[in-house]
């Protein structure tokens, strides 16, 4: 039995009864991680020391200024930098590299009083699927280490999943929240574009990229979503909108909830376990008094091509600043800076990065621009529209978060066209910049699977009303994968 | 199928600042061949007079106040810089 079980409500209730206290709390994290972060291998850096000193102080703060995420422990993509704490973006190129400030959401979990156990594995720059491109190791899925846990958050969701911590950050740019919390079996948001800031973010697509939380139930990730949200003038994309409340609007009342279901989701590609999930969970949310109907998004067959020929190039220009010169890795025995420019991206970068800066730098150049990357921001528009229209007459759109459970370590890596079909069903959600929510939804092969929740442009609180509705009426998310038992904690 | 040739690829890989073996432009241009096949699927669609989206939120000209601000600190920023002399960035030589 493990502290991470409990909710954030109920951890603070346990610190305010002093049955546990902040420094236990932190130092369990470091526990659980010692005993089965070996096999699940989400952690890179550790933050161990300093977490504890900060837990000790956070221990002597009065109730009064403590608020629900007080002293409690959270693990950060290695995409996002923290100052003083390694951030490599799983990449050779970015080894040692120590930032010398701290992302606008890093300051926030701190003003919010949570504490940074460590930092979370991902593919390389948050390009792939699985972990399996990360540079120094692939993360398990804790419900089975022979699969993948999803990526490129992977590390950010098998963490939580195993009971590391019970809260962690990741970043979507193609369902790369979504996708590893739907293999694991946790809750994983990705907010509205511009919701959170992306100060501090390692920038792969920019018009795509969003952080956003992974947690263990939908009351904590609300609360977490609040913490990290709002308009920063460091990220100019980052939008002048109110942020409500989303923990007032978890009321349990769906009643008169419209959802639209399309049928390209639960088409061809899709596992019938996954489809049955998702009819079931339809059922659930019919039984607490919503209604559902068959709608269509006719252009998201065309997300997956549009989403590789626009995030590649924004990433050819994103990664441009990787050069050897001012930090992270540098080539040895080079003649002149045009090969120190080239033998440090060629030794730093692994495969799949140097694929998709090729492939971005290809459809930018002189003659593929039209063809390519303008076509591919004009179907954007029309993948947009399709959601804009479903909005008119629904509340959420409702599906799968991917088309199949969690597969196995090595079975896709060879083959970058069906490792990237995993996200055909989250990708055009970044498209077209609106809100999407993957929750736990039940089981096959024994692996967790996830029911994609997405909403209007800023309206996150009706996510969360729908997924709490769903999740108080379910148990799914009470389950824990078998090694959650076994850790000596 | 899209043709790409090796040529091609290793002109790209120059644009790109990547050093490339023959064999990595071979590799290359088959995947690069396979991508960009799959991508012309987008040629389905007639997209005359449909406005490319570069940007999902209607944000334009965010302004600040043009007033000095602190910068980063110089001793930090060179905490990360491997080859340094005299507190400056060292570089090979950019000259042949």
């Amino acid at each position: 039995m493990t502290l991470f079980k409990y909710s954030a409500s109920e951890l603070q209730e346990m610190i305010h009864n002093k049955e546990v206290t902040i420094e236990e709390l932190t130092a369990e994290s470091y526990k659980r991680i010692e005993s089965l972060d070996g096999d699940v291998k989400a952690f890179l850096a550790l933050n161990k020391e300093q977490a504890i000193a900060q837990a000790k102080e956070m221990d002597k703060v009065p109730a009064s200024k403590r608020g629900p995420l007080f002293g409690l422990p959270i693990g950060v993509k290695d995409n996002i930098v923290t100052e003083g704490l390694e951030t490599t973006c799983s990449s050779k190129i970015l080894e040692g590299f120590n930032p010398i400030y701290d992302a606008t959401v890093v300051r926030k979990l701190r003003e919010a009083g949570m504490i940074t156990i460590g930092k979370l594995n991902m593919d390389e720059f948050a390009m792939g699927s699985s972990t399996e491109n990360s540079a120094y190791k692939t993360t398990s899925n804790p419900w089975d280490l022979d699969r993948v846990p999803g990526g490129s958050s992977g590390g950010s969701a098998a963490a939580v999943a195993a009971g590391e911590v019970p809260f962690s950050l990741g970043s979507d740019t193609g369902g790369s929240i979504r996708q590893p919390a739907s293999f694991c079996g946790v809750v994983g948001m990705k907010p509205t574009y511009g919701r959170v800031s992306r100060f501090g973010l390692v920038a792969f697509a920019s018009s795509l990229d969003q952080i956003g939380p992974i947690t263990r139930n939908v009351r904590d990730n609300a609360l977490l979503l609040e913490a990290i949200s709002g308009v920063d003038e460091s990220d100019s994309t980052s939008a002048n909108v109110d942020v409500p409340s989303f923990v007032e609007s978890l009321t349990g009342d769906v009643k008169g909830l419209r959802i639209g279901v399309p049928r390209e989701y639960l088409g061809e590609g899709v596992s019938e376990a996954v489809k049955q999930s998702v009819l079931d969970a339809l059922k659930v949310l019919e039984s607490l008094g919503a209604t559902w109907e068959e709608v269509s998004l006719p252009h998201s067959k065309y997300g997956l091509a549009t989403y590789y020929l626009i995030s590649s190039s924004e990433a050819s220009s994103n990664l441009a600043r990787f050069d050897g010169i001012r930090y992270g890795f540098r080539a040895e025995n080079v003649e002149n800076l045009m090969e120190l420019y080239k033998e440090t991206r060629a030794q730093g970068f692994g495969d799949e990065v140097k694929r998709r800066i090729m492939l971005g730098t290809y459809s930018l150049s002189a003659g593929s621009y039209d063809a390519y990357y303008k076509k591919a921001q004009q179907v954007r528009t029309l993948i947009k529209q399709d959601f804009d229209q479903i909005f008119e007459q629904y509340d959420v759109i409702i599906g799968p978060t991917t088309p199949t459970p969690a597969f196995k370590v090595g079975e896709n890596i060879d083959d970058p066209l069906t490792m990237y079909a995993n996200d055909i069903l989250t990708i055009p959600v970044n498209l077209a910049g609106v809100p999407g929510i993957s929750i736990p939804c039940g089981f096959s092969e024994g692996m967790p699977l996830g029911l994609q929740i997405i909403g209007k442009h800023f309206d996150e609180a009706t996510i969360y009303r729908v997924a709490h509705a769903y999740e108080q009426a379910t148990s799914f998310h009470k389950q824990t994968p078998q090694l959650w038992e076994g850790a000596n904690s | 199928m899209a043709n790409i040739s090796k040529e091609e690829v290793k002109h790209v890989a120059h644009l790109a600042r990547l050093a490339i073996t023959e064999d990595e432009a071979e590799k290359f241009a088959g995947q690069l061949a396979a991508i960009t096949t799959f991508a012309e699927q987008l040629n389905e669609l007639d997209t005359t007079n449909v406005i490319p989206t570069t940007h999902v939120l209607p944000l334009v000209n965010i302004m600040r106040e043009d007033q000095s601000v602190a910068g980063l600190d110089r001793d930090k920023m060179m905490k990360n810089v491997r080859e340094q002399e005299a507190g400056q960035v060292k570089v090979p030589s950019i000259l042949d």
